[in-house]
């Protein structure tokens, strides 16, 4: 089993921490090999940010993702620049307020159009979860990482204060994918 | 006992620095090594070491002599910018003898160039950067996982011989996070400093009379003794006889070339019976050892040859693997810059064993190799996919 | 009573490299009585030099001596101090050095404020390397890069470092050793970053540029131009312009040390446990 990954979006939204908590959650509760590697540039906030995943049973050498299994974008700059290593027919995810996805690209993935930020801003009520509720959306979609582990990894992650908001943002971005 | 953990390449130096006994650190934020001063500032105070933000990256790496001297085990980190700005201080390091170990975090360039992204274009810099004849060591960590372990080794080297150690990773496999199991810290070899046995008197700390390493004392230790970039005698006073200037120097050098067996260590990876033989060292190797295994599947026999120690080069270690090889391809994230040093080796069959009375000696019992060479560069920030690496052989093949 | 200035010489590297009648001497041998004052031992103290001629005084005294690369003697003496915080350090350092070259070292010294005391001999000119215009050369005399006379404005390096954030500045000049060596003393013996500004003379390439050839006369000029901080507090400021005011110019015992804040920090990390 190989999986590779790749999250993008924009400087702030918290994809790369999404990545990281992927990774995580296939080494510590999948027992699994990973990689994250993330790509940012020195715009701390605003700038193009992606970090790639790969999820292996064997070790990894190369760790750029470069065949990709599932795409996650956040902002459309991000994904005009990142999707291209996209494998024909895998699964593409974005934020129907942000990203326009074409027709074409519609033949070629399997699109995934939500409202992610909306989501964690009035559902959840905040909209720094945006990338939890990502991360449940995730949970729904692969087969790579368990539900459980992921929750788990979000979990590690996060200060007990906002434990539960957490998990709440998790829980509706899992009920996002229908 | 052995460790489990999940970490980035700019974590696992900071590890490797720490286990290997660096209480000295100084250095100046710059991407992409940032993270190795945090994890220093992190880990230092909390065993009594000492990190310092410095006010620039001059200062920094003679606050990291100053440290070293007083008998710390000591470390500087830097990238791009920062690393040319501490070439007149590495001289120092090197001319008066004194360990120390520089991080280059490598990054795109010529001058701020791409200060987020992947670049192996130092490692000419590293050989050449500061002015004047000096020797160097200069590591190429490719996984992190290494990024800890030659570390180690680089602190062990430094103190061994003296002499300032590079380790140069790169941005991509900085912030590499994987999970990376540590050897037992029972099982580390870690190396310090000879220090003088001999009364205060009796002693000179450039005094060949204990080999070509001698001993250096701690400042404030007893030992009185003085320390300058001139050219100098054993007792480390300025000096400009030449004679005694030119066996200096080269004992310099010769300190490095003589021990090259030992410390230019590298990977044989699936190269007994390789035609086409990859050259790639750093994170980039790990791209092309794909590519090995793409072309095995593919009824391909190709190799890969990965020195870990830049510098000095594996030369022997390479002509052996180039004599029955039919095709070379070089590939490094850079326009071209070991090629000429593995050019020189493979084609030209002579490798420097030391240099002695001005005449470099050669070690010319491998024959050269007839392979053609090629390369695969790259340096638009973007790591080189084993893809690119694949097609180069299957041109080739 | 007589200091035992072997003591404290490496008698074997005499005769010294600098020009007959060099104010360096002097400036050195106030830094000996000062040191044989506090009763200090030699292997206490290190001392740590730049590129100059001033910057050769590490090569003659018996102490842990290091004579480093242009400028940077700050940065390797705070590495020194912080990895040996309760030795001694000192830096000798030409005005060139301190200021121009080093000068972002100097500031950030004196902002840390590190028990490190600074000695500049300032001579208002690259001496070794042929006499070129430094920072502190004075407003329209003669340099070997100035050949029309300087156009730059000067350095006042006393109201730089006190500005900086040293807490103990003194000028004087090599016209008045026995008190150069008080301040020295009180320097060394202050607990902070401490700067003596020491005024001395380069009769080789500043004086011969500017008809101060002769060391007496150069000196004397200096002597002219200082004027101590008793006498200015008497003086208008028109009487005062062209003048550098000598003296302890600036104390402060209140602001922390900062091998003393550092290693406080390291307690508060160990107390709050963890790697």
């Amino acid at each position: 089993m190989r999986y590779e990954m790749r999250f993008s979006g924009v400087g702030g939204q918290g994809n790369m921490l999404a990545a990281m908590i992927v990774s995580e959650a296939a080494i510590y509760f999948g027992n699994k090999h990973a990689c994250y590697v993330p790509t940012y540039t020195s715009q701390v906030r605003g700038g193009p940010t992606k970090a790639d995943i790969i999820i292996s049973d064997a070790p990894i050498l190369y760790s750029e993702a470069n065949n990709i299994d599932y795409f996650m974008s956040l902002h459309p700059k991000t994904y005009k620049m990142y999707k291209s290593d996209s494998k024909q027919g895998s699964i593409i995810v974005v934020d129907m307020n942000m990203v326009q996805v074409t027709e074409e690209d519609k033949k070629n993935f399997r699109v995934y159009e939500l409202p992610i930020v909306e989501t964690a801003r009035n559902k959840v009520g905040n909209v720094i979860t945006a990338n939890i509720v990502s991360l449940g959306i995730t949970a729904k979609l692969i087969d790579a990482v368990s539900e459980e582990g992921l929750l788990k990894a979000v979990e590690r992650r996060v200060p007990p204060k906002f434990l539960e908001l957490n998990r709440k943002a998790f829980e509706i971005g899992m009920s996002l994918v229908k | 006992m052995k460790r489990t953990v999940v970490a980035n390449g700019n974590e696992m130096v900071v590890e490797g620095a720490i286990d290997a006994g660096c209480r000295f650190f100084a250095g100046y934020p710059i991407t992409p090594s940032s993270e190795i001063a945090e994890g220093m500032a992190k880990r230092l105070p909390k065993i009594g070491g000492v990190f310092l933000q410095m006010e620039d990256e001059i200062a920094s790496v003679a606050c990291a002599i100053g440290g070293s001297l007083g008998g710390k085990k000591s470390m500087t980190a830097s990238s791009g910018p920062g690393i040319s700005l501490k070439q007149e201080g590495i001289g120092l390091a090197c001319m008066a003898e004194i360990p120390l170990v520089i991080i280059n975090v490598m990054r795109g360039g010529p001058s701020t160039g791409l200060p987020t992204r992947i670049a192996q274009a130092d490692v000419m810099q590293a050989r050449w950067g500061t002015h004047g004849d000096h020797p160097v060591v200069a590591i190429c960590p490719a996984t992190v996982k290494e990024c800890y372990t030659e570390t180690i080794r680089a602190f062990n080297i430094a103190e061994e011989l003296r002499t300032p150690v590079y380790v140069l990773t790169d941005a991509f496999l900085a912030h590499l996070s994987e999970k990376v199991e540590l050897p037992d810290g029972k099982e580390l070899k870690i190396v310090n400093r000879k220090r003088p046995s001999v009364k205060p008197e009796d002693y000179y700390p450039y005094d060949t009379g204990f080999g070509d390493v001698p001993p250096i004392a701690d400042y404030f230790s007893g030992y009185r003794f003085h320390v300058t970039g001139l050219n100098h005698d054993k007792t480390g006073f300025p000096d400009i006889n030449p004679v005694l200037q030119e066996s200096e120097e080269e004992r310099l050098i010769n300190k490095v070339l003589r021990r090259q067996e030992k410390i230019a260590t590298y990977e044989n990876y699936k190269i007994e019976d390789a035609d086409i033989v990859i050259v790639a060292y750093g994170s980039n190797a790990l791209g092309a050892k794909e590519a090995v295994d793409s072309a095995r599947k593919a009824g391909i026999k190709a190799g890969l040859f990965r020195p870990i120690t830049i510098w000095p080069f594996p030369s022997i270690a390479l002509q052996q693997v180039a004599a029955s090889a039919k095709h070379i391809i070089v590939t490094e994230v850079n326009l071209g810059q070991m090629v000429y040093e593995i050019e020189r080796i493979i084609l030209g069959g002579r490798a420097v064993t030391e240099i002695k009375n001005g005449n470099l000696i050669f070690d010319t019992r491998h024959p050269r190799s007839s392979a053609d060479l090629t390369t695969v560069l790259q340096a638009n920030g973007t790591p080189i996919r084993p893809n690119q690496i694949l097609s180069r052989i299957k041109e080739v093949a | 009573m007589a200091v035992e200035y072997e003591k404290y010489l490496r008698m074997d590297k005499f005769p010294h490299y600098w020009c007959p009648g060099c104010g360096n001497g002097v400036v050195l041998k106030a830094f000996i009585q000062a040191v044989d004052e506090l009763g200090w031992s030699n292997n206490d103290i290190g001392m740590v030099t730049g590129i100059g001629c001033s910057s050769r005084a590490s090569g003659y005294v018996d102490f842990n001596t290091m004579h480093t690369i242009h400028g940077r003697a700050l940065a390797v003496a705070t590495g020194i101090k912080m990895s040996n915080p309760d030795k001694h350090v000192v830096v000798i350092a030409g005005d060139g050095d301190a200021s121009a070259i080093g000068g972002n070292h100097l500031i950030h010294a004196c902002r840390r404020n590190i028990d490190i005391t600074l000695i500049i001999i300032n001579n208002w000119i690259y001496g070794m390397t042929g006499g070129q215009y430094s920072p502190t050369t004075p407003t329209g005399s003669i340099a070997a890069t100035m050949p029309y006379g300087n156009a730059d404005p000067d350095f006042d390096l006393v109201n730089l470092t006190i500005g900086a954030g040293a807490t103990f500045v003194a000028r004087s000049s090599v016209a008045e050793p026995v008190m150069l060596k008080n301040y020295i003393k009180k320097a060394l013996a202050h607990k902070g970053f401490s700067v003596i500004d020491a005024f001395s003379n380069c009769h080789i390439q500043w004086g011969r540029k500017n008809r101060f050839g002769d060391p007496v006369k150069l000196v004397k000029h200096i002597k002219s131009v200082t004027v101590s901080s008793a006498k200015a507090k008497r003086m208008n400021p028109d009487e005062l312009k062209g003048l550098f005011v000598t003296g302890i110019l600036y104390e402060n015992n209140e602001k922390k040390e900062y091998t003393e804040s550092y290693f406080d920090m390291v307690k508060r990390a160990q107390a709050k446990g963890g790697k």
